[in-house]
């Protein structure tokens, strides 16, 4: 009896949390209706992402040692590769294990660009930017397009196995690397990867290219077409029964994520300066699944916090060396339980920044 | 001429005939019952209008064209829409963008206005918001717009289906039973809902029961499928008194 009086309680307990949890997620954030781009929310975004800026150039130029500069261009470029990923894992609902593989595609691509170029440097950059994210998107469409017909997780294989085909494809060929001084072109064997790669990639550079990438997403996922995208992941059949092709809106969503990797890849590679396809593996895919998933799928300020902690943490931890590993399990399952707690809610409820930020939250 | 002409429309799975030598004529502006026991191979019926599979025989002409080979999404921008036995909707989405959704066909801009935020963004989406409100009022849904779909109750999530399905402008509408699990009181609110939206959106309604009361209560004509066959087939006092409905459902 006294047994059975207990459960019950714990039991009542149990139901009046879930409540709680359930009051925040029942209504979503109403959305401001605004005439046009030219709106106070705009403006203020406009605005601190101005003074975004400002402070990271402050920071980086009297503030921070070298090790931490150091850390600037990957922390952006895995914000833009952690997005972009969510765009096809927590939008569109598909499992895709193929960003490194992107990214690699748009790290060689970007590198024998600006070796064999001869253009002024910024210009060059700017262009292998969109050289090496255009051909991570085709390599992208032509992936997507057999593979997104199939229900099923077909597309976690298929990239997996990308990933991996890419790197041995890249390293049997045969890659320009530019004139030697007597104007001779240099060929490098692909499986030394190459070397002597302009750093171009500095903290302005990152700077503008991640902000790029999240306003696309966010602006994208709340659009007619992040709509679509939305609602096949929530229900494909009744997604077909309101008239809207599937396979071409998950080819978009696919395509679009693969550019963006393939933007990181560029990035990537003019910042390390020496690029080779190991560096590219499926277990650099997993890491930035792993930012995804510990940020919250669909959620964009999610996936822009983890890949800034994931990416500082392992760096910060450098001086426990022989735990570092250990340190980095546990902080992962600290930030899943933070994550699945309540005052992660209450953090957001009361918080400037994801007052401005509203519209992001709409699709969390 | 009929919206849907249906001829010995046949599927077979496997060696099971789900339905067979079924015909159907829907005039315009109808609101036309289907109805027979669990297994009877109505939502089957529903399933080869959207082109969800394929018939093994017959045709389907919507408004004289054929609508056999086409793609569900096709068949949908062709003129039907329908709700699911299984409550279908877009749970993670509010309430106000799972109607929205459907709208994607009638206020379009193109990927780069939308990342753009260009002018024309802004008056398709306010569009679509006007839209989709004025449908969700029809239904009593307009105060829970922000709602998550999925938190809505039971009864509101099947108006909210009806709703989504409006929104895609449908010539013909497909409800397979819409009234599934709700109480008698809310069974007949939403039978007055169905009258009201044929009128008011000025569209034809197939509707699938399993309670054969209340079919005859709004319908205008009824089809009465056994085994995939049809039994009869006629107005609601026609079908009553047909001693083979009658047999079937009465036991003998
Ligand atoms: N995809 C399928 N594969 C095999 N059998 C099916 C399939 N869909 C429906 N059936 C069968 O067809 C018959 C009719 O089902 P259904 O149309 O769902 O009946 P209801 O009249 O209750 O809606 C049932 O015997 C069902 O098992
Ligand atoms: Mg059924």
């Amino acid at each position: 009896m006294k047994k059975n009086n207990t459960n019950q309680k714990i039991n009542h307990n149990i139901s009046v949390k879930n409540e709680k949890v359930n009051l925040n997620a029942i209504q979503k954030e109403k959305k401001a209706e605004a005439k046009s781009a030219f709106n106070i929310k705009n403006l203020v975004i406009l605005l601190c992402i101005i003074a975004g800026y400002f402070l990271l150039a402050y920071l980086v130029e009297y503030r921070l040692n070298r090790q931490f500069k150091s850390l600037i261009v990957p922390i952006g470029a895995n914000i833009i590769l952690a997005v972009s990923l969510n765009l096809v894992v927590g939008f569109l609902g598909e499992l895709s294990l193929g960003h490194a593989g992107f990214m690699s595609i748009g790290a060689f691509t970007g590198a024998i660009f600006t070796l064999n170029m001869n253009l002024p440097g910024n210009i060059e950059f700017f262009l292998a930017i969109i050289v090496g994210g255009i051909m991570a998107a085709v390599f992208g469409f032509l992936i997507g397009i057999p593979v997104l017909r199939l229900r099923g997780d077909y597309l976690a294989i298929v990239t997996l196995a990308f990933t991996e085909i890419i790197r041995s494809i890249i390293n049997t060929l045969s890659l320009p690397a530019g004139k030697d001084k007597a104007g001779e072109l240099i060929v490098k064997k692909g499986a030394m990867g190459l070397s002597g790669i302009e750093t171009y990639a500095n903290y302005t550079w990152i700077y503008i290219a991640a902000v790029i990438s999240i306003i696309v997403v966010v602006n994208l996922v709340n659009s007619r077409q992040g709509r679509i995208i939305t609602s096949i992941r929530d229900n494909h059949i009744a997604a077909e029964s309101i008239g809207i092709k599937v396979s071409r809106y998950k080819t978009m969503a696919f395509v679009i994520g693969a550019f963006f990797a393939g933007v990181a890849g560029v990035i990537n590679g003019h910042n390390l300066s020496s690029i080779k396809p190991v560096d590219y593996d499926y277990n650099r895919s997993i890491n930035i699944l792993v930012f995804v998933v510990l940020g919250g799928m669909g959620s964009i300020k999610g996936s822009i916090i983890a890949a800034t902690i994931l990416t500082l943490l392992p760096e910060v931890l450098r001086p426990i060396r022989n735990y570092r590993m250990l340190m980095y399990a546990i902080v992962l399952i600290a930030i899943m339980l933070i994550n699945h707690s309540t005052w992660k809610s209450r953090l957001q409820g009361n918080n400037l920044l994801s007052k401005i930020f509203k519209k992001e939250q709409v699709s969390e | 001429m009929a919206l849907l002409e249906v001829k010995n429309l046949g599927i077979s799975f496997g060696g099971l005939r789900a339905v067979d030598e079924v015909n159907l004529s829907i005039k315009k502006g109808q609101l036309f019952g289907l109805i027979g026991p669990n297994g009877a191979g109505k939502t089957t019926i529903f399933n080869l209008l959207t082109g969800v599979y394929q018939p093994t025989d017959g045709t389907i002409l919507l408004d004289g064209v054929s609508i056999v080979g086409k793609s569900t999404a096709e068949i949908s921008m062709a003129g039907i829409g329908r709700t699911f036995q299984n409550i279908r909707l877009f749970k993670n989405m509010s309430v106000l963008d799972n109607v929205k959704a459907a709208l994607h066909n009638h206020e379009k801009y193109s990927l780069l206005a939308g990342i753009m935020r260009l002018p024309l963004y802004y008056s398709k989406e306010r569009q679509m918001n006007k839209t989709a409100r004025e449908i969700l009022k029809v239904f009593d849904l307009d105060k829970e717009e922000n709602y998550l779909a999925s938190n809505l109750p039971y009864g509101k999530q099947r108006k909210l289906e009806i709703a989504r399905a409006l929104a895609t402008r449908p010539k013909l509408l497909l409800l397979d039973e819409p009234a599934a699990g709700m109480n008698p009181n809310e069974t007949a609110e939403l039978m007055d809902t169905i009258r009201l939206i044929r009128d008011k959106f000025d569209i034809t309604i197939l509707l699938i029961e399993h309670d054969m009361k209340l079919v005859s209560g709004i319908c205008e004509q009824i089809l009465v499928l056994n085994f995939g066959t049809e039994l009869a087939n006629g107005t609601p006092e026609e079908v009553l008194n047909d001693p083979a409905v009658i047999t079937a459902y009465l036991g003998e």
